[in-house]
């Protein structure tokens, strides 16, 4: 009994650490997108909810700001510009000693003036006579900043980084190119499984030959009448319907051979009823077949929908870089390159993009695991 | 494209499709029970319009290309004029080529092995414990991501900053907390492979584990129970039990991840681009599909060999499918 007691542990407990090591990088990824953009370049993402200090270089106000009291003259402002979350720790007047002093501390200049400031970030600067200087004394900071979570990340890519527009991109390539397969590949099933014709066990044995064929075998032959229709046209090559024929055709094989294992396994019985009352093929399908493979359509249309949205390299291909067309994958490769260091765009860009997969995931995710499983036993 | 337009788009690209079928059926019907006495039942026209469009979707975006690919290996750039081997030639003299080739085969070995090993290991690990379905829910987690958006992940896990600085990569992180000396490991040749392999493993291992799953609970209990009884000890009833119960799992895993792998193009791309010597078969012919105008004789050579990968696959599929049919 203490044996088994010992083993039910080491299974929570290796169990426990894969999860977590499984986890820690999306994780990272979500923390990171939520963070303000100069915390990103400078901490790591799990000090995210701590205290982290900073040095600033900031600079006090013109003395044109200056008034006159009791016969002092005085500067007044806000180093941390009224930012209430911040507060300063340490801060100095040179850059040979820039945490020479701890806040709230009193100063004397090399002029004779007085200043002091305070945590807050508020100073006041006194001097006998007039200041005169033009630009602002600067002050080193060394300052205390909370954690803070912030959307801001979000609105910018989604916003000013044309993510907004390749989000409808992306579902204007993936919801055709889901639907289409289905519907195409839902009637042949049918054929295959139900109909008699000269040819079946030979089309159905390509198809499972097709199945395997990796899509790199198609790019250069498609290209290349793609193009060639486009200059007898005189229009672009790439266009949203030549992606939704492509992923058509990589995809029917295996929509075609699910739905086929599929339509076969239903009841001979109730199929042989229809056509004792004189239903024709079209009929049955429409009215026995269709309302009884919903659950199948949704299985495969999860993973044909998802295979589209996370798809690259037939985007690279067929679709144009224009802002217009562009998806969000090809957006997302073209950021790794032009903001290779700016974290928090590529952190809350990746994230844009697995949304809508996540919440399939999440929300349907028995569904998915049927089609996956399915898709992979036979395939 | 505004959302208006993509409505519009699905609208109109659907309604293509189902009025082909509903239009034709309709004429169909019209035609057959207007000229012919016969029982509409059996029309031998039927099969050929449920057929048609899959048919001749498969023979321009399949059936034609595989035949044109093969055919443009033994031209020029062009596609025009005839050179023989010559492209051949090219790709085993090519330092880059065998690179890939070598590459490939690295990660056909490592990444099947690894996701089996980590799918059945923590199949098994998750029917022990109550919180079993939700540790699977988080590790199966990764599939329905992207292979870009992984790689972005990954890329801030690698990232490296100077030594003295603070690593905001964590696995650098992690090894200066430890006293260790950071690195830029995907520029690290011959290593950075395994850390490109790993985003693929981190993606399937989900897979290989949900499958597992299913076939675990196949196993009958009753022989399970037989064995205990008898005295066998967890482990003996794992290799001599479990295992050749789930040997046929484990082929389909294997091919399913492999021809998966061999096909692996995203993570290149969008790691390392093939530099510092982790090029791939898939991602070198889409660099030549397109440098300097684009090569499709070059091209579809690099995309006959990764065809050759899967073609024992295929061979295997068939007998399994005969089979089938037969029983």
């Amino acid at each position: 009994m203490k044996h088994l007691s010992f083993g039910k542990f080491l299974a929570h407990f290796f169990l426990l650490i894969i999860v977590f090591i499984w986890v820690i990088p999306t994780f990272g990824l979500l923390i990171s997108s939520l963070r303000d953009k100069d915390q990103v370049a400078l901490t790591g993402w799990w000090t995210a909810l701590k205290h982290n200090e900073f040095n600033e270089i900031v600079r006090t106000e013109k003395s044109t700001v200056q008034f006159e009291e009791n016969g002092v003259f005085v500067i007044t402002g806000n180093l941390l510009k009224n930012s209430s979350s911040k507060s300063v720790i340490n801060f100095g007047i040179t850059s040979k000693n820039p945490k020479a002093f701890k806040a709230p501390s009193k100063v004397t200049m090399k002029n004779g003036s007085t200043f002091y400031l305070q945590k807050d970030g508020s100073y006041r600067w006194t001097s006998d006579k007039a200041f005169k200087h033009k630009k602002g004394k600067r002050i080193f900071l060394t300052v205390n900043t909370p954690p803070s979570l912030t959307l801001e990340n979000y609105k910018e890519v989604l916003v000013f980084r044309g993510l907004g527009q390749s989000f409808i991109n992306s579902l204007t390539v993936a919801v055709p190119s889901t639907i289409i397969p289905l519907i195409i590949g839902a009637f042949a099933a049918y054929a295959l499984s139900w109909m008699n014709f000269y040819g079946r066990d030979l089309i159905f044995a390509t198809i499972v030959c097709l199945l395997v064929v990796p899509l790199q075998m198609s790019l250069i032959p498609i290209l290349t009448v793609y193009n060639q229709i486009g200059n007898f046209f005189g229009v672009s090559a790439k266009s949203y319907v030549g992606i939704w024929l492509a992923h058509t055709g990589f995809g029917l094989p295996l929509k075609i051979f699910l739905l086929r294992n599929f339509i076969k396994s239903l009841p001979h019985e109730m199929f042989e009823a229809a056509r004792v009352d004189g239903a024709s093929h079209y009929q049955i399908f429409m009215k026995i077949i269709l309302p009884l493979s919903i659950p199948a359509f949704a299985s495969i249309g999860i993973l044909q929908f998802l295979w589209v949205w996370n798809d690259l390299l037939v985007a690279l291909v067929f679709l144009d870089k224009m802002p217009s067309e562009i998806v969000l994958t090809s957006r997302l490769r073209e950021m790794l390159g032009e903001f290779s260091q700016n974290w928090e765009i590529l952190t809350t860009s990746a994230f844009v993009s697995m949304i809508v997969p996540l919440f399939v995931f999440l929300s349907l995710q028995r569904y998915f695991i049927r089609g996956l499983v399915a898709g992979s036993v036979k395939g | 494209m505004t959302f208006f337009n993509f409505i519009v788009y699905v609208v109109i690209g659907v309604s293509a499709v189902l009025s082909y079928f509903v239009l034709a059926n309709w004429a169909h019907d019209y035609l057959v029970g207007k000229f012919s006495k016969k029982n509409l039942q059996d029309s031998i026209f039927r099969p050929w319009i449920f057929m048609a469009p899959a048919l001749i979707i498969l023979l321009v975006y399949l059936i034609y290309p595989v035949s044109e690919t093969i055919r443009l290996s033994f031209f020029d750039n062009y596609g025009r004029e005839f050179t023989g081997v010559s492209n051949y030639v090219w790709a085993l003299n090519d330092s880059d080529f065998r690179q890939s080739i070598l590459n490939n085969f690295l990660w056909l070995i490592v990444v099947p092995t690894t996701c089996t090993f980590l799918g059945l290991t923590i199949a098994t690990l998750a029917d022990r414990v109550w919180w079993g379905v939700f540790a699977k829910t988080l590790i199966f987690m990764p599939m329905a991501i992207s292979f870009v958006g992984a790689s972005v992940i990954w890329k801030f896990v690698y990232e490296y900053r100077g030594a003295g600085n603070d690593q905001i990569g964590i696995l650098n992180a992690i090894i200066v907390y430890f006293g260790g000396d950071p690195h830029a490991w995907i520029a690290i040749p011959f290593w950075n492979n395994f850390f490109l392999m790993v985003i693929m493993i981190w993606i399937q291992t989900g897979l290989a584990m949900v499958i597992f799953s299913a076939a675990l609970r196949a196993i009958p209990e009753e022989t399970l129970e037989a064995a205990r009884i008898d005295g066998a000890s967890e482990v003996r009833i794992f290799f001599y039990i479990i295992i050749p119960f789930l040997s046929e799992t484990i082929v389909v895993i294997w091919t399913t991840i492999t021809i998966l792998v061999l096909k692996v193009f995203d993570i290149v791309l969008a790691m390392t681009n093939g530099q510092w010597g982790t090029e791939v078969l898939a991602n070198l012919m889409f660099d030549w599909m397109f440098r300097g105008g684009g090569d499709s004789g070059r091209g579809s050579t690099i995309a006959l060999f990764i065809m050759l990968g899967v073609i024992p696959i295929m061979i295997w599929n068939l007998r399994r499918f005969k089979m089938e049919q037969e029983r």
